[in-house]
């Protein structure tokens, strides 16, 4: 049944105690695929990456990986596999070849090419010049994009990364996540989780993760659109907490919420309730306040379907 | 997999090369320890300070006190006028033993009688004085024996003892002068040995999952137990390295006799670094973090030294602590250590401990193995 997919997971559940990590998940991610996982701290992203990887063993339920399942042959899972953890994971007193070389060799790299991919991986993480530097002197974007090599040494078939790009400058992340599309655009099937939503934004398809359960999945478009019924309006006024009460009581809103420094509404028709918002609230003494249509992002997604904020 | 193995070997190895506190760490404690232990820990005691209090002022009560001035063993700090002065000296740790010569000793020792003399000692440090009070019974034995025939010689045999003596001529095998040095130096080779690799090979692994690199290591195709053979093969090699060099030192340094066969103390050197491997393993499978591996060593590693024999003799434990030395490889590897310094003898006489520490690293791998196993879960 997996012939076609690169990652199928069917109903997987994992328990540690009383706490449920996964509560039967179930997807598929196609050749070539970039797949986010989006969801709260907690929601059980790092554990089924774990699973995928072969380090954890499910409580209940399939996962096939690269045409292997992950539970009776996780050595041949490992071999077809590329997995970058949340934490920066390579050796820091060695070079930057040492460590390529050392999990190149791990990884059965044959001899004859491990000089190439090394240099490719230096190549890759911009490295080229700087392979005789200890890991340690590194600056993070860089240390980042070698861990990336250092993962894709073995021409894996399906990469996990694991919250990769936390901790980094926004253009070190711009450009891991050139990397990561050039993979993809290389047949590499790619599964990583983020809180950030405007990486999510990058996937070709997100599944959104709370309390260890699947609750949306989709283009990015198609989960904004599934999550914000109606159309957006941002609205900006003083007084906050009145406004809130206010426009909750206006006709045709469907829904309200604080978002950062203005209202986020739901209504069902964006130019009509617009004007109708603002009058109301300078009739009712909030004077200068502005209503204006948005497109719904994916944090207003998250928000609809999670019911909290991301972190 | 031996392709891998040798991957984590030339890994350690440029991390070993990287690392020049490592080194020092090697190689200068063990060093240091060896010579510590060999001119600090002795059980001979020389120039045991004395405060003596002479009630008696005689001819005799002087020579007495002649006698112990005289003796390399103790050394005379303080005459005391009163009771109270000697008390004050044993009290500020001025002196250890306080011996009082009553008033009257001269007289009874003139009438051929036994005269009693007092030794008060300091019971703090119970081994020296168990060991002081013996050298004051020695001295006023003879003392008292001198005494008895130069009477019966001067009385013409009216008074004094009828001279009969049984002298006892005594012979230590093996360490024919009791040098404490002999006994503690191999001693000392082993629980060094116990301390270092323990620490070594449990830090090791606990870095690595604190790092995080072992988890990026458990995602490739190794398998945990090459794993755990590349990562604890350098501690091995260390562990004959240092025993190669604290026994040099002991031998050539403290000139402590080494009779028996390298080979047997390779092979139980061997066995025994395994025991220890195993055991650094299994805590690293408990701790999370270094300083959990820190504290768990501590605890561990304590009673292992107690309970080894290493300067507490076995027989005297209560008999629910020997039993557990049973457990203790240290206990098996210092009889193999001390029987091959000193003894020279072979398998023939040492199989029983070899054994023991083979079963013991067997158990110990195993469980090693199994908790390792599970840790990554």
């Amino acid at each position: 049944m997996a012939a076609e997919a690169a990652i199928t997971v069917d109903g997987l559940v994992k328990r540690f105690g009383d706490f449920t990590a996964l509560d039967g998940v179930s997807f598929e991610v196609g050749r070539g695929e970039i797949m986010g996982f989006l969801g709260p701290n907690g929601a059980g992203k790092s554990t089924l990456i774990r699973i995928l990887c072969g380090l954890l063993r499910p409580t209940a339920g399939r996962a096939w990986v690269a045409g292997l399942d992950v539970a009776t042959d996780p050595e041949g899972v490992r071999q077809r596999i590329g997995y970058m953890s949340q934490k920066f994971s390579l050796y820091s007193d060695l070079t930057v070849a040492e460590n390529l070389r050392f999990f190149g060799g791990i990884y059965g790299v044959p001899r004859e090419a491990l000089d190439g991919r090394v240099a490719e991986a230096i190549g890759i993480a911009g490295l080229a010049g700087r392979d005789k530097a200890l890991v340690s002197t590194l600056a993070g974007g860089w240390k980042q994009r070698l861990a990336l090599g250092a993962a894709i040494l073995h021409r894996p078939s399906v990469l996990f990364l694991d919250e990769p790009t936390s901790g980094v400058d926004p253009e070190s992340r711009r450009r891991f996540w050139d990397l990561i599309h050039d993979l993809g655009a290389e047949g590499v099937s790619v599964l990583v989780s983020t809180h950030y939503m405007d990486e999510a934004e990058y996937c070709n398809r997100i599944a959104l993760i709370n309390r260890g359960r699947l609750i949306a999945l989709g283009t990015p478009h198609d989960i904004k659109q599934q999550a914000v019924d109606g159309e957006l309006l941002a609205v900006e006024a003083g007084n906050f907490g009145r406004a809130l009460a206010i426009v909750r009581a206006a006709p045709g809103v469907r829904e309200a919420a604080v978002f950062g420094r203005s209202l986020h509404v739901v209504v069902d028709s964006a130019a009509a309730r617009g004007p109708e918002i603002e009058a109301r609230l300078a009739s009712q003494g909030i004077a200068g306040a502005s209503a204006r249509r948005i497109d719904p992002t994916m944090e207003d997604s998250f928000v609809r379907l999670v019911g909290e904020a991301p972190g | 997999m031996f392709g891998r193995i040798l991957q984590l070997l030339i890994k350690e190895l440029l991390q070993f090369r990287r690392d020049r506190s490592a080194r020092f760490r090697l190689l200068i404690p063990p060093v240091i320890q060896m010579l510590v232990f060999g001119y600090a820990a002795t059980f001979e005691v020389f120039d045991v300070s004395t405060a003596i209090l002479d009630q008696d002022r005689t001819q005799e009560s002087r020579a007495l006190t002649a006698a112990f001035v005289h003796s390399s063993r103790f050394r005379v700090t303080l005459s005391a006028a009163t009771r109270q002065q000697l008390r004050d000296a044993v009290e500020r740790s001025d002196a250890q033993v306080g011996l009082v010569i009553p008033p009257g000793f001269a007289e009874l020792l003139r009438k051929g009688q036994t005269s009693p003399v007092q030794a008060v000692v300091d019971g703090t440090n119970s081994n020296t004085a168990l060991i002081a009070l013996g050298y004051v019974g020695q001295i006023a034995g003879t003392f008292g024996q001198d005494y008895a025939q130069d009477l019966a010689r001067r009385t013409g045999r009216a008074r004094g003892r009828p001279l009969v003596s049984v002298s006892l001529e005594e012979r230590y095998w093996y360490n024919p002068n009791l040098n404490s040095r002999w006994f503690f130096v191999p001693g000392v080779i082993g629980s060094v040995l116990l301390i270092t690799i323990v620490n070594l090979s449990a830090f090791a692994i606990v870095r690595e999952r604190e790092v995080g690199t072992l988890e990026q290591i458990m995602v490739t195709p190794i398998r945990p137990v090459e794993f755990l053979i590349g990562k604890t093969l350098p501690f091995f090699l260390i562990g004959l390295v240092e025993v190669a060099i604290t026994t040099t030192v002991g031998m050539l340094w403290f000139q402590v006799p080494f009779r028996g066969s390298f080979l047997v103390l390779l092979a139980g050197t061997s066995l025994f670094l395994l025991c220890v491997l195993a055991l650094g393993l299994l805590i690293s499978t408990l701790c999370a973090t270094q300083q959990q591996a820190f504290a768990t060593n501590f605890f561990v590693l304590n009673p292992m030294f107690i309970l080894s024999g290493f300067s507490f003799p076995i027989a005297s434990m209560p008999e629910f602590l020997q039993w557990l030395t049973y457990l203790d490889p240290l206990r098996y590897f210092l009889v193999i250590i001390r029987a091959t310094f000193l003894k020279g003898v072979g398998m023939e006489i040492l199989w029983h401990q070899m054994l023991a520490l083979a079963a013991i690293a067997f158990g110990l791998l195993a469980v090693a193995v199994l908790r390792f196993r599970k840790s990554l879960d």
